[in-house]
């Protein structure tokens, strides 16, 4: 077995993995856990939709930060990607899209203030990055001899209105789509930065105790993400991108000096603006490494280590659930239910839910990532054995499982996961605002004493460290040689 | 009179030479059929010249090139994007002019594929398919078509309908065929593809069928 590459790397995956169970801080903390998680369960069957009035003005906010952030990221993206093969686009792209919507929402925060301009950008800006990458892979994938056929002095618009749009337009489209719930789940998670969407109203439920709110926004968000398809239909759309911005609320106004002295004074290395020189900066920047990136850095890889094996492993048991090669039904419907909900709740809704339980750890942020992502993929692969014809007396059960069915997608599971790798990581770096040490930590903590010079040095680092992780990522997976379609 | 006269026309693929050196000299107003086995190299010799040409010729490609998203009326007033500007294009891609519309479908009438004007090119079989790439080249009007197996997929009355378009509304023609009977119908010099080179260059008039099967 140990003959196959893929088993290999999974093998030596696991094995750091393990090894990082043995420094990481697993724990639970709280005196209590499994009865409040009971009582958060409780909250979810009886859920009360009347307590709060800004419920649903809650759930407007996010569908419209969403609507109008997706949107306009989309569009940029769109242009984007059109020169996306010149380097400098590609390294801009990777750049804004490897730091997270809540650190953009952080940075806009602190200059912007509660302007909806905040929300928008820190969806718009990362969606762009994002959006480029796709759709220019799209592009590339499509049939390139119609445009070879073309009358000589063909201008390049209608060249590529009559050659690449039409061939591309239904992935443009699904991709799209798919983008649009992630921008709601997004937009949602805003909100445990101040921003007026739901992340704001499930937190001060959950910190009153109020469980019965709480379970109704999740019963809510969760009505919402399913019921996309029959509520986002094409002919509707335009209407809604219009209508959206007017949703937005009010928020604060943008006070421009303060715009100003952000970019001026205040994410200026603090020895530079007292003029302490380089002498005062390179130790200003060892103490930033020493003591904030170093440990930040170790911690998000560890826990984005276990957290990776985790979704593996928890994907690998959770596709059968859907797969039609095994029992009826009424499980394949459970298993369905089940998977969407574990995908479409945001990891940061599922972390910080699991946190007030268990208490500050490593393990209710493992948990969150490997129900997420685990999900998702869990999911895919399900999907992807639909499709896989077995012979009329292959064996059932566990035989069936192992023998037919996991070596068949393995490699596609693999692709996925390593796929997932760098949006792990980036989400553990996030995590950290939650009150885990990894780098979102520090950075979080960094703007909460107004040095807003080490928390940009921070999210720098942490921006470099996901282009790393996706650089390995994309190397492994050519290595290996996995395939994998951009949506996921 | 010179249509023109290539030297030097080589092709390699992964290091592997499959065409030429080889010499090609074509008069304005002859119809070529290029004849051989399947990998003799006839449809990399029609990319080459297609080069050398600067895509100054209608091009019937074997895999068609067909936008499989757009309808036939699109597929088919691609050929003449160079035309129009671009905000014409562009209206045309939502809502086409009359006139197009009738020119478009009076070539596809004589096709007899007219009714699927507005049907998607993916929603089409093999022959239709072909039909509108034929009708693509046709409504290109260039001086010169390279085509390859522009009629494989055709049915007898068919195809000897897309031939006389062919070779009638070209001045100058140069395609690809396996059927060697409708090369020297329709064309009037024969050129035999061995192994990339040319292995037989004779008018089609000196020429039966059994003469052109020695290079099979």
């Amino acid at each position: 077995m140990f003959a196959y590459p893929t088993v290999r790397t999974s093998f030596i995956f696991l094995a750091i993995a393990l090894a990082g169970l043995l420094v990481a801080d697993i724990a639970i903390t709280t005196a209590n856990p499994w009865q409040d998680l009971g009582r958060l369960f409780w909250g979810v069957v009886t859920p009360n939709f009347f307590s709060t009035e800004g419920l649903l003005t809650a759930l407007l906010r996010t569908v419209a930060f969403a609507f109008v952030g997706v949107a306009l990221g989309s569009v940029c993206g769109f242009a984007l990607s059109l020169v996306y093969r010149f380097l400098p686009v590609r390294m801009f792209c990777a750049f804004i899209r490897s730091i997270h919507e809540l650190f953009w929402a952080l940075i806009f925060l602190q200059f912007f203030g509660f302007h909806p301009l905040t929300g928008v950008l820190a969806i718009a800006i990362p969606y762009a990055g994002i959006f480029a990458k796709v759709y220019s892979e799209i592009f590339e994938e499509s049939d390139p001899e119609p445009s070879r056929l073309l009358p000589p002095g063909t201008r390049s618009i209608p060249a590529f209105l009559y050659t690449k749009i039409p061939d591309c337009w239904v992935q443009l489209r699904t991709y799209t789509a798919y983008r649009l719930e992630c921008g709601m789940r997004s937009s949602a998670i805003l909100g445990f930065v101040g921003l007026p969407t739901l992340g704001f109203y499930l937190e001060s439920s959950f910190s009153q105790g109020l469980y019965s709110d709480a379970g109704a926004m999740l019963v809510l968000f969760y009505i919402l993400i399913a019921t996309m398809p029959l509520w986002v239909r094409p002919k509707l759309l335009p209407a809604y991108v219009l209508a959206a911005p007017f949703f937005l609320g009010d928020g604060m106004p943008i006070i421009w000096g303060n715009v100003k002295r952000f970019f001026t004074e205040d994410i200026v290395p603090a020895p530079i603006r007292n003029g302490e020189g380089l002498v005062g900066l390179s130790e200003w920047m060892g103490d930033v490494w020493i003591n904030e990136a170093l440990p930040g850095i170790w911690n998000t890889v560890v826990l984005t280590q276990i957290a990776l094996v985790a979704t593996g492993i928890l994907s690998l048991l959770a596709f059968p659930l859907i797969s039609r090669h095994f029992g009826g039904p009424v499980r394949r419907t459970s298993g369905h239910i089940l998977l969407v909900i574990a995908r479409s709740t945001p990891e940061y809704i599922l972390a910080y839910i699991l946190l007030q339980l268990w208490g500050p750890s490593m393990l209710p942020a493992v948990v969150a990532l490997a129900l997420h992502n685990g999900g998702i993929i869990g999911h895919l692969i399900g999907r992807q054995t639909n499709t896989i014809q077995l012979r009329p007396d292959a064996p059932t059960g566990l035989s069936r499982y192992s023998w037919e069915l996991v070596p068949r997608v393995y490699r596609s599971f693999l692709a996925f996961l390593f796929y997932r790798w760098e949006i792990i990581m980036r989400e553990t770096a996030i995590l950290g605002i939650l009150g885990i040490y990894t780098l979102g930590f520090y950075v979080d903590s960094a703007i909460q004493n107004i040095r807003f010079d080490r928390a940009m040095v921070l999210i720098l680092i942490t921006a470099l460290l996901n282009i790393g992780v996706d650089a390995l990522g994309r190397y492994i997976r050519r290595k290996l040689a996995l395939k994998t379609m951009p949506t996921c | 009179m010179s249509e023109f006269d290539f030297h030097g026309l080589t092709a390699s693929f992964e290091g592997q030479r499959v065409i030429g050196p080889l010499s090609l000299h074509v008069n304005k107003g002859e119809h070529v059929a290029l004849v051989g086995k399947s990998g003799a190299g006839k449809s990399t010799l029609i990319k080459v010249i297609y080069e050398r040409l600067q895509q100054e010729a209608s091009l019937i490609p074997q895999g068609l090139g067909l936008v499989n998203a757009l309808p036939v009326f699109h597929n088919v007033f691609i050929g003449q994007l160079d035309q129009h500007p671009t905000w014409y294009n562009t209206l045309t891609l939502l809502r086409p002019f009359s006139k197009d519309k009738k020119a478009v479908k009076a070539l596809l009438d004589e096709l007899s594929i007219s009714e699927k004007l507005w049907i998607p090119a993916a929603a089409l079989s093999g022959g239709q398919r072909q039909r509108v790439a034929i009708a693509r080249a046709l409504y290109r009007q260039a001086p010169i078509l390279l085509a390859d197996e522009p009629i494989s997929a055709l049915d007898g009355p068919m195809a000897h309908t897309a031939m006389q378009l062919l070779t009638g509304r070209f001045h100058t023609s140069i395609v690809a065929l396996h059927d060697v009977d409708m090369a020297l119908a329709y064309c009037d010099r024969i050129i035999g593809i061995q192994d990339g080179q040319i292995a037989l260059d004779e008018p089609a008039a000196n020429l039966v069928a059994s003469d052109i099967a020695s290079i099979y």
